[in-house]
């Protein structure tokens, strides 16, 4: 099960939507073994397109480095789906490298409302989980 | 001639759990070949037909090896191996 605030469920759906439709993309770092997100880290679309993601290598580096400073790991990797389901894609699958992560993945698609869903990506393996939203700090 | 290497989350399963490494090799190509010959399997992560595989990004002094000479980046004692997997997908 993903647990996460509300203000960082906020936060993925508002960067989705602004780079809609190009997939936006990002990660929510949080302390080593905690399993707990908490800072929120955007990240830009190195390939800037409506069909695929790739963080820029030395941005991605950078986010590396900073978390391993911290203590911290990548707890959520989000991107979004601009033309299709919340569902990770084959391409998702195979580039899957975070065994630990929770895959969030929010749908464009539709104007009004939104997908949020999470899943386990481990070995070519996906599992769905729970998302429970959480209010406050 | 040393050089420190560091290990992503995804690959400490060939390094018994080690978040870096030492190897040798004047290029990238001789440092992945001493690295296997200790930890069998990596190099098959790392490299596909003789090239870096698109998807693992690999550093050198915190530069990318595709814009210095990609496995072919020659390497100088003390410098600072950095492999990284792509965060990368698609619809």
């Amino acid at each position: 099960m993903l647990s996460i605030r509300r203000d960082l469920v906020d936060a993925i759906v508002e960067h989705a939507r602004k780079d809609h439709p190009d997939e936006a993309c990002g990660v929510i770092a949080g302390p080593e073994g905690s399993d707990r997100p908490e800072r929120f880290v955007p990240m830009l679309n190195a390939a800037r397109s409506p069909t695929f993601y790739e963080f820029d290598s030395m941005d991605l580096l950078r986010l590396y480095r900073e978390m391993d400073d911290n203590d911290e790991e990548p707890v959520v990797i989000y991107h979004s789906h601009t033309a299709t389901e919340a569902y990770p894609s084959r391409t998702d699958i195979a580039y899957a490298n975070e065994p630990g992560a929770h895959y969030v993945l929010v749908s464009t698609r539709d104007d009004d409302t939104h997908e949020f869903r999470s899943f386990r990506i481990v070995d070519g393996v996906v599992t769905e989980e729970e998302v429970q939203v959480t209010d406050g700090e | 001639m040393a050089v420190e290497v560091r290990i992503p989350t995804i690959l400490r399963q060939y390094t018994g759990g080690a978040k870096t490494v030492e190897g040798t090799g004047d290029t990238l190509a001789a440092l992945i070949d001493d690295l296997e010959s200790r930890h069998p399997g990596l190099r098959e992560r790392l490299v596909e037909n003789g090239s870096l595989r698109r998807f693992v990004n690999v550093y050198v002094n915190d530069e990318d090896v595709r814009f210095l000479g990609a496995e072919k980046t020659p390497l100088n004692d003390g410098d600072n191996v950095t492999v990284l997997p792509a965060v990368a997908g698609g619809s």
